[in-house]
């Protein structure tokens, strides 16, 4: 099987797509000749002409409006904001359009439309490089959240997405897209290629939305991660010794609830992990479900470790960001009490 | 029975790509001097054909010709010529700290510096401008200290905006400069609020925005037209055309339509179109928009056609996209070339004269950036306190974040 880190892993996923589907169209803002900012459809357009992978102008309301537009025609849009940080002026299209459409019309018109996002820090990107707004988009109901940890399900998820009749707003963790950054940005960086999930392969396959995945098997606590965060995690359980089952959630809406509740069942304590800003973050529903469904299972209460209620501040990324330090005096904490 | 053809979509695509020789023979570039000059009291409609034309005043041999000429003072052009120069030293020196790994991240405005440069020359030093990352020249043109700016660079202990900002994203109250923004457009219909606010207190000053070709698609530049018009805010709207938007030529923001300025007709705005590398022109220009702003006429757009002559910042890498010699095919010129060739035309100025100033600016750049690494580089540090990350969220630590800040100090 092919070694891909997960820019390869997700134009893969284009690719098959484009390949298989005559109504898959890709475009975004500096998608098409050029490939992306971060290459992740690099070659596309060349493979499959300009009509079907091309260049949009800097509005990205205007993307997802024709997003929405294509889709009620019959076609499968894959969109890119460049930043993930740069999605708020397609909020309304977003929220009120896309999310809404097939509601609205008692399912009359649909738009199938997929949005693809580099998000979260680790690049010195400054405030709007480096955010993970996904709270904002699980709070609506009828779109649908992803966000992968490593490139094979990337390939995977994507590939569900862009064949979802729903909305998918897709978030790439940019810090992801070479290596399985674990939160030490002192040491040197890791490929994908060594990795059991860096192997990627060729053809069509999908992961399912709506299945978390445990990426580390453990009796003393739950952890519930996305993204990077799930690297971190794996490192902080290694470097405190706490035999911490992780969780990678892989999709945030719909919610594998069943997944997080039988682990927490089985360890009694959870510690929840996002880069994102605390308050009112994925982490507080996160909280509330498991309270919902092990509220008679646990034994310590639910630790929450996240990014700091500020903007993402350009020099002090390191210390905004929550590394394994910070993960495993929580795991010690949930497993002390 | 359907006669219509089939339809199909049209993809823009520019003349060439790399590989290929640049060429700009397409460009219709009117005679210096050609373009008439209207009262500026002119309604949009009545003046639109300046929409679709160039305003230059250097002609080829760098002679100042026509209605446009600005008339300026030998003086007044030697130090718009110094600030150009200034500023792309400024630009080079920083590039450099940027590929040397003191800082993350660095923008260029080389070739653009008349953009700045020369519409500073044309505002009063208490208008305030909402800018983009492009025009650090406004700051450069309003003697703002260039140590200041560096430590922003930098993100170090002296930087006054706390390390929050990445680098070029400058903000000074003092210098009438707003929070450049990262994200494209805002700050356009900012300015038109900031003008309405203006003249809602019978106050004297006006605003200027400045927005890539490329973000004219947002929305914001479109609220800031309308907005303008509706209320005749005393703002100039500036749409800078450097024909590419990272990777995408101005056709993908709509320019193989229409021109930029050509934007405001239909919004009833008066729009002026003018050459970016000729000092002269966009001096002039802008003097003829904070005119008719400053007598209550209202907003004007002004396109200023140039060329980005190097990356779009230091995670690109312009070879992948336009041929490599575009920027020396540029039919307009360099305009630190073009207004020094001016100068020494009228007899005010010499190549000695030239290089000793350039060398001049180059040591005042390299002696500004070694006090400003003394202050600390993001590299090494010092940087400022990181407690000081929680605070201006809000204009009082409310108290979860006080617990967060002490969270972090405590390593807990
Ligand atoms: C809302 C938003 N969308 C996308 C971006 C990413 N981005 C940064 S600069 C840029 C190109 C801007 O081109 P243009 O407006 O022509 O200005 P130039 O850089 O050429 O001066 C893009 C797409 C952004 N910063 N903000």
């Amino acid at each position: 099987m092919p070694a891909m880190n997960m820019v390869q892993a997700l134009n893969s996923a284009m690719d098959v797509m484009l390949g298989r589907d005559p109504d898959v169209v890709v475009f975004g803002e500096d998608v098409g000749y050029f490939g992306g900012v971060f290459r992740v459809t690099d070659g596309l357009q060349r493979k499959y002409g300009a009509q079907r992978v091309f260049d949009a102008p800097i509005a990205e309301g205007g993307i997802l409006g024709i997003a929405v537009g294509m889709g009620a025609y019959g076609l499968r849009p894959v969109a890119e904001v460049q930043f993930a940080d740069y999605i708020y002026p397609a909020m309304d299209q977003l929220v009120s359009a896309a999310a809404r459409l097939r509601y609205r019309s008692a399912g009359e018109w649909w738009a199938p439309v997929t949005v693809r996002a580099p998000c979260g820090g680790g690049i010195f990107g400054g405030q709007t490089h480096s955010q993970s707004p996904e709270a904002l988009f699980t709070h609506v109901c009828g779109l649908k959240t992803v966000i992968p940890s490593n490139p094979y399900d990337a390939k995977g998820l994507l590939i569900s997405a862009i064949e979802d009749d729903d909305p998918v707003v897709f978030f790439e963790p940019k810090r992801l897209y070479q290596g399985p950054f674990d939160g030490h940005p002192e040491r040197p960086a890791v490929s994908w290629a060594k990795h059991p999930l860096g192997a990627v392969p060729g053809e069509h396959y999908r992961v399912p939305i709506g299945a978390a995945r445990v990426a580390r098997a453990g009796a003393d606590v739950t952890v519930l991660a996305y993204g990077t965060m799930v690297h971190v995690a794996l490192a902080a359980a290694q470097e405190t010794g706490v035999d911490a089952e992780v969780i990678d959630l892989r999709t945030l809406r719909p919610l594998d609830a069943d997944a997080i509740a039988a682990s927490v069942e089985k360890t009694g304590r959870c510690v929840i992990v996002h880069e994102a800003t605390r308050t009112g973050g994925f982490g507080a529903e996160l909280a509330a479900v498991v309270q919902e469904r092990c509220f008679y299972s646990l034994e310590a209460p639910i630790e929450r470790v996240t990014g700091w209620d500020t903007p993402y501040p350009h020099a002090f990324e390191w210390q905004y960001f929550p590394g394994p330090a910070r993960v495993g005096r929580a795991l010690r904490r949930a497993t002390e009490g | 029975m359907d006669r219509s053809p089939v339809l199909r979509l049209h993809i823009p695509e520019p003349k060439h790509r790399p590989g290929e020789a640049a060429d700009f023979s397409h460009l219709r570039l009117p005679r210096a001097g050609s373009v008439e000059r209207p009262p500026v009291d002119s309604g949009a409609f009545a003046m639109r054909d300046l929409a679709y034309a160039l305003i230059r005043v250097l002609d080829d041999e760098g002679t100042a010709v026509g209605p446009w000429d600005p008339q300026l003072d030998a003086d007044t052009l030697r130090r718009g010529l110094r600030a150009m120069a200034l500023t792309r030293a400024y630009d080079e020196r920083m590039y450099r700290v940027q590929r040397q790994g003191k800082t993350s991240f660095y923008m260029r405005s080389t070739g653009e510096e008349a953009v700045a440069v020369g519409q500073a020359c044309a505002l009063e030093r208490d208008d305030v401008v909402f800018p983009t990352y492009r025009q650090s020249g406004l700051l450069i043109a309003r003697d703002w200290p260039l140590v200041d700016m560096m430590c922003q660079v930098y993100s170090n202990s002296a930087d006054r905006l706390k390390g929050r900002q990445m680098p070029v994203l400058y903000s000074s109250r003092a210098a009438g400069f707003f929070s450049l923004s990262g994200n494209l457009g805002t700050q356009l219909s900012q300015a038109v609020g900031w003008a309405m606010a203006s003249a809602y207190k019978g106050d004297h000053r006006i605003a200027a925005a400045w927005t890539g070709e490329g973000a004219t698609a947002e929305p914001d530049f479109h609220h800031a037209l309308t907005f303008a018009s509706v209320y005749h805010a005393p703002v100039i709207l500036n749409v800078v055309n450097n024909q590419w938007a990272i990777s995408c030529y101005q056709g993908i923001a709509g320019g193989d339509e229409s021109t930029f300025a050509a934007r405001g007709i239909g919004y009833g705005v008066p729009a002026l179109r003018v050459d970016g590398n000729d000092f002269l022109a966009t001096c002039a220009v802008t003097r003829w928009a904070a005119e008719r702003a400053r007598s209550n006429l209202g907003p004007t757009l002004i396109e200023l056609f140039t060329y980005r002559a190097t990356a779009h910042s230091t995670a690109d890498d312009p070879s992948r996209y336009r041929p490599a010699d575009e920027w020396e095919k540029w039919p307009l010129g360099d305009p630190i070339r073009r207004l020094k060739d001016h100068l020494v035309g009228r007899g005010e100025w010499s190549e000695a004269q030239h290089e000793a100033m350039r060398k001049e600016v180059e040591e005042q750049v390299r002696a500004a950036n070694r006090e400003a690494e003394a202050k600390g580089t993001l590299d090494r540090g010092p940087l400022p306190p990181v407690a000081s990350m929680f605070e201006d969220v809000y204009r009082e630590m409310p108290a979860e974040l006080r617990r967060q800040r002490d969270e972090l100090l405590g390593g807990r």
